[in-house]
């Protein structure tokens, strides 16, 4: 198991605790630059693993960067904390996007993010949650995140915690039938909290989501099984954080967050060919420029 | 004058009776099942601690995930259903979600075998303990009797480690006695030096009336209650190989990967390897026909057992 870097941890408090007092639009800007540098680091990443599902990495990034500096109370240098919110990455092939979030929250140190991929790193391809500390459950597989965030759900309410819970699905595993039987339980349970985050970017890994097993309409699928459901911009990070952070009904949350394949990099943006290709050096370096700005 | 008739049970109530009085002493203990609150015997769970019992509906992936998610956040799920689907529909997250990431759930594979009999090769779990047994990290434990079965699910509360148990529906008689249950360990329920009968569940009872009937054929039978089928006590079978001249293996089970291919990869690792029999199914799908008269069909009766063992001795 890896070991929290207390320097990093220390950085990441201060850091949220300026976003937390920040004027919105500077909050904007912090959480923007910080899940930019999230994507260079991972883009780098995958270049020296050779591996990595780079275009869902890019999309999900501003979801993972403002649940991580702005939202989820957790603590890195306590990560078994019982009344941690739970976070479940349940598109588990987006690994690269966790550890290069969690690294920057000092989970572990970010020199770690250099052994990504290599044989014996705690950095697998999928994550796991014996190996390294943020990681609540083993995903990989699609459509698991959901049913065992609805039995974290379930516990916290048995155990009378206020913790929350927060899991991040794909758009494509939503064709998995097991999402939608934990999300039948959750909407009978009115399990209030538990916040299901789709980052929806309409491509799977061979084409796009509506021409392969339509989705639509996601939003009225999910009120159907008794969620309530809010429709934001993925990459606009005020809107993210309002949204995780607005008082709850009683029942549990769903946000389709749009978002963009490859996002944050113009040569990979909504192109299917970026769910799993490795970008050269040079292609690094140009992104590394855009990510930059 | 006949024999008087032996009395049987069904391990189900055993199992339930003991998951409550456990659940009085620890509230971590939950169950969670697939709409099987009758099938799993949890009626008396779910009258005594209403929101202790989750039932997901009809939905094994759901129930697995739902379990692990329990799990992983302090509780100890017990997670009930009738075994071919819980094993079968959930395989993969009883792989990712239990053995894999390590949480630490009881799945409880209830009316496990051919104990549905005449519902036909649908509602028959006989893949199970092929299928579990190649999971790295999941204990798979098969209890004999209502004595045994009580003592696994104490077992398996306190264990805090992923377990597969079996809970069998179809009667059996008390065969274990004092015997304490000891996870990775086989017991020997009588001892023998001419073969050994390897035996576990509903077949550890034919496996003693097959040694009694084979005694008075001048054979002398072991039999070993192979109750942790993973991880196997090697140890007890490798005893068996230099202490008998054979071994035969009886499960209410698929012999493709099962007990007997268990048994047998560490007899031919042996030093001085000895012959076996593997009783079971072979890679059928069963006929119509009531358990009582499957088990019949496929091989599986006390006179098999003694006819395998036999054939051995004498070979």
């Amino acid at each position: 198991m890896l070991v929290a870097d207390p320097r990093t941890a220390a950085a990441w408090r201060l850091l949220r605790q300026e976003i937390a007092e920040a004027a919105p639009e500077r909050r904007r800007e912090l959480l923007r630059q910080r899940a930019n540098q999230s994507r260079a680091a991972d883009l780098h990443m995958i270049g020296r693993a050779g591996l990595g599902h780079v275009g869902g990495d890019m999309s999900v990034l501003d979801i993972l960067t403002t649940l991580f500096f702005g939202v989820l109370r957790v603590d890195p240098e306590h990560p078994e904390w019982a009344d941690r919110d739970r976070f479940v990455l349940s598109k588990g092939h987006t690994a690269g996007a966790l550890y290069s979030t969690l690294a920057a929250a000092g989970f572990f140190p970010q020199e770690e993010l250099a052994t990504f991929a290599a044989p014996l790193s705690a950095l697998n391809g999928h994550p796991n949650r014996v190996k390294v500390p943020g990681v609540e459950t083993n995903t990989g597989p699609l459509g698991h995140g959901l049913p065992v965030s609805v039995g974290m759900a379930v516990a916290g309410r048995l155990a009378g915690s206020e913790r929350h819970v927060f899991v991040v699905l794909g758009d494509g595993e939503l064709q998995e039938g097991s999402n939608w039987e934990a999300a039948m339980t959750a909407g009978h349970r009115r399990l209030a909290n538990l916040t299901a985050i789709v980052d929806r970017n309409r491509l799977q890994q061979g084409a796009r989501t509506e021409e392969t097993s339509a989705l639509d309409p996601l939003d009225d699928k999910f009120r159907a099984f008794g969620w309530d459901v809010h429709v934001v911009d993925g990459h606009d990070h005020l809107e993210l954080l309002n949204v995780f952070t607005a008082p709850r009904g009683e029942r549990p949350t769903c946000v389709i967050a749009n978002t963009i394949k490859g996002r944050g990099v113009s040569f990979m943006e909504d192109r299917v060919e970026w769910h799993h290709k490795v970008p050269s050096s040079e292609q690094i370096s140009l992104a590394t420029v855009e990510l930059a700005r | 004058m006949s024999a008087p008739v032996q009395e049987t049970f069904d391990c189900r109530v055993a199992f339930a009776d003991e998951l409550i009085a456990l659940a009085r002493l620890d509230e971590r203990i939950v169950a969670v099942c697939n709409d099987s609150v009758g099938s799993s015997n949890l009626v008396g769970f779910a009258t005594e601690f209403p929101d202790r019992l989750i039932n997901v509906g009809i939905a094994e992936q759901d129930m697995v995930g739902v379990g692990a998610g329990l799990a992983l956040s302090g509780y100890i799920p017990f997670v009930c259903g009738a075994s071919p689907f819980l094993t079968g529909r959930a395989l993969e997250q009883i792989k990712a979600d239990v053995a894999y990431s390590q949480s630490p759930v009881v799945l409880c594979g209830m009316s496990p075998g051919m104990a549905y009999g005449e519902l036909g090769p649908t509602h028959h779990s006989i893949e199970d303990l092929s299928w579990l047994r190649a999971i790295a990290g999941l204990g798979i434990v098969v209890p004999a009797d209502p004595s045994e079965t009580r003592a696994a699910v104490r077992w398996a509360a306190a264990a805090a480690t992923p377990v597969f148990l079996r809970v069998g529906r179809f009667k059996v008689p008390a065969v274990t006695g004092d015997l304490p249950f000891t996870f990775g360990t086989a017991s020997t329920l009588r001892d023998g030096t001419d073969v050994t009968v390897v035996a576990t569940g509903t077949m550890v009872s034919r496996a003693l009336q097959a040694a009694e009937e084979a005694a008075g054929q001048g054979v002398s039978i072991r039999v070993l209650n192979m109750s942790t089928i993973a991880p196997l006590d090697e140890e007890a079978i490798r005893a068996a190989v230099r202490e008998t001249r054979g071994i035969v293996t009886a499960e209410e089970a698929t012999t493709t990967g099962g007990l007997g291919a268990a048994v047998a990869s560490v007899v031919v690792s042996s030093p001085a390897p000895v012959r076996m029999r593997m009783l079971g199914v072979h890679r059928e799908f069963a006929p119509t026909g009531n358990t009582e008269f499957l088990l019949e069909h496929f091989g599986l009766t006390a006179a098999d057992i003694r006819a395998a063992a036999v054939e051995l001795a004498h070979g």
